[in-house]
């Protein structure tokens, strides 16, 4: 068995042993882990767009509200009719989160498509606009859709979010992108983001190689979205706002663009910030933002970025 | 037919404040090449300046106005050259996306400080302008409709004199065109930059305090959708390009106005980002902008 997929299987038992302790843990440490799990997923695939590729897009969260989306209407309108009355076993309702995740994914997947393709014809500042406008756009639909409860959003969604899921998609989201830029074919998502004409002059194809990172970035951004809709019990569209869009470039860059366990550092010290400042909770959004000015200007390949030679881009 | 006249007039009226905004975009994108993300909080800082000085003002006159106008440009000129002094230029020659990011953290810090230190609760704007009613034949037109298209306008027409017909405009001209050579010109791209970001600021302000007396309620937040779309507005006119941004805002304005109006009006807040993704897809350099060849 080649190695990373035996660090794979390793991780998804380490996630099942874990989650057997679940009850043992401090629900507070339980949620603020289960939150950075999320937020590592959804770091690691936009890394994929951002880092590996070098495309710049700034509507993540828009695949995520699509993925939170899709996931939770499986389980709210198809569940009840494929678990029946008493709801269910553990592993019937397991199944079905699978299956919500799955499409959750497939939706974001499908919608990173339809945005891709037009979209990626542009470059720089330019792609960055036109992915937070389409990130605009999704959540605009969101808020007028009304099955979907329109600005109110979905209530009441069951909260089978567990740490085992999160660990486990955290695991083949890593898993996925590692993999992916390190085969052969991968090395065309290093290539387009290093030089795209000298990249397209050795043949590459390099408009699927972003498409593909991108569809395969918002699969797990929408696999995200499902794990925090289940995990929050209720979403609204305006939860998917640009706001949320930034936080996660914010991780990818502070840990380093293109650097997949700089980014999983980075998003769990930026998971953890503001929970260790909720004493001066007034104050700590404005010292978040005041350490990313002060970082960009002293640290501007990431913080967690030590390889020399690889600072610029 | 009235009613046609009357949301063209709206729409122009929120359109001069849009272009205002995008003025100050697009000029910095002209220096400087990247996307000043704090340029919204500085409107929504020129608000609250108006917000804090207007009440030492007499409601209801011209003179007090203009004074809170001119105090509140003034202050966000100062705000704008400090922001551009501590935060963008330790990162001159930088990549881009660090410079983006950094504008995010700025834009950031000035929403959370207004939060602290204003409050997030929404503040009622005081009627620091006279303000009555006019009606012409079914249309009604309210002062301060006018009183926003004419500040607007001489407002722009100034910045055009200020351009096209000053050594500071030329050395501004210059330095968008090739920061370089400018510099091999003896132009001192520091300054130039500092004074772009100055100018930009004062119009944000005096967009701020605008929007403000038409729509009365401020919270520090107010900045993020009108900037949003004030920078859609700069792209569609063609960025970089002055004309181009009024042109774009007060198009964007009146379209936004009309779709508000409708059965559609739900969607208003998706027409500016529908507008330009349609732009980039089809003509990136935006209405006015040059086409430009990229070269290997």
């Amino acid at each position: 068995m080649p190695r990373p997929h035996l660090y794979l299987l390793v991780s998804l038992l380490a996630a099942f042993g874990i989650s057997h302790f679940s009850d043992q843990i401090d629900p507070y440490y339980l949620d603020v882990l289960t939150g950075i799990g999320i937020n590592i997923i959804l770091a690691v695939s936009l890394n994929l767009v951002n880092g590996y590729t070098g495309q710049f897009s700034l509507g993540h969260a828009g695949f995520m509200s699509v993925g939170a989306y899709s996931a939770a209407a499986v389980t709210l309108f198809l569940g009840p009719k494929l678990l029946g009355e008493d709801g269910g076993t553990t592993l019937q309702q397991g199944l079905l989160f699978l299956g919500a995740l799955t499409a959750g994914g497939l939706g974001a997947a499908l919608a990173g498509l339809v945005v891709g393709v037009p979209s990626l014809r542009l470059k720089g500042d330019y792609l960055a606009l036109v992915t937070l406008g389409f990130g605009e756009i999704i959540r605009v639909i969101f808020q007028n859709v009304e099955f979907l409860g329109g600005a109110l959003g979905l209530n009441g969604i069951p909260p089978y979010t567990t740490i085992f899921w999160v660990l486990a998609f955290v695991a083949l989201s890593v898993f996925t992108v590692t993999c992916l830029v390190n085969s052969t074919y991968g090395r065309g998502f290093l290539a387009t983001k290093d030089d795209e004409v000298a990249a397209e002059a050795v043949g590459l194809n390099t408009t699927r190689y972003k498409i593909t990172a991108f569809v395969v970035g918002a699969f797990f951004a929408g696999a995200a979205g499902g794990l925090y809709g289940h995990f929050k019990m209720t979403i609204t569209p305006t939860g998917f706002d640009f706001t949320k869009s930034i936080e996660i470039v914010v991780m990818v860059i502070l840990g380093g663009m293109g650097n997949t366990l700089g980014v999983i550092l980075a998003a769990i010290l930026l998971t953890l910030l503001p929970e260790v400042l909720r004493p001066i909770a007034e104050y700590r959004m404005i010292i978040y933002s005041l350490l990313l000015i002060v970082l960009m200007i002293v640290r501007p390949q990431g913080l967690f970025n030590f390889k020399l030679g690889k600072a610029q881009s | 037919m009235s009613e046609f006249l009357q949301q063209l007039l709206n729409g122009l009226s929120l359109g001069a404040i849009y272009a205002l905004i995008a003025l100050g975009y697009t000029m910095v994108y002209g220096v400087l090449r990247f996307i000043n993300f704090a340029h919204s909080d500085v409107f929504m800082v020129g608000a609250f300046i108006g917000y804090y000085t207007g009440r030492h003002f007499p409601e209801n006159t011209v003179g007090g106005g203009l004074v809170v106008l001119v105090i509140a440009m003034a202050g966000c000129a100062l705000l704008g050259m400090l922001i551009e002094r501590l935060a963008y230029r330790p990162l001159r020659g930088a990549a881009t996306l660090n410079v983006l990011i950094t504008a995010i953290g700025v834009s950031l810090l000035l929403e959370y400080s207004g939060q602290v230190f204003f409050g997030a609760t929404p503040r009622t704007f005081p009627a620091v302008f006279l303000s009555t009613n006019l009606t012409f034949g079914g249309l009604v037109i309210s002062s301060n409709q006018v009183l926003v298209i004419i500040v607007a306008a001489l407002l722009m027409l100034g910045l055009q004199f200020i351009v096209y017909r000053t050594k500071m405009g030329t050395a501004m001209r210059a330095v968008s065109l090739n920061p370089k050579a400018a510099q091999l010109v003896g132009i001192n791209n520091d300054v130039v930059i500092s004074f772009t970001f100055g100018l930009g600021s004062a119009l944000a302000g005096a967009g701020g305090i605008l929007y403000a007396l038409n729509y009365p309620s401020i919270d520090p937040l107010m900045g993020v959708m009108p900037g949003l779309k004030a920078f859609v507005a700069a792209v569609l006119g063609g960025i970089g390009n002055i004309p181009g941004a009024a042109l774009g805002g007060l198009l964007l304005g009146t379209v936004e106005t009309f779709v508000n109006g409708s059965q559609w009006s739900t969607y208003k807040d998706a027409i500016a980002f529908t507008i330009l993704i349609i732009i980039l897809l089809f003509r990136p350099a935006g209405l006015l902008g040059r086409v430009s060849v990229e070269k290997v």
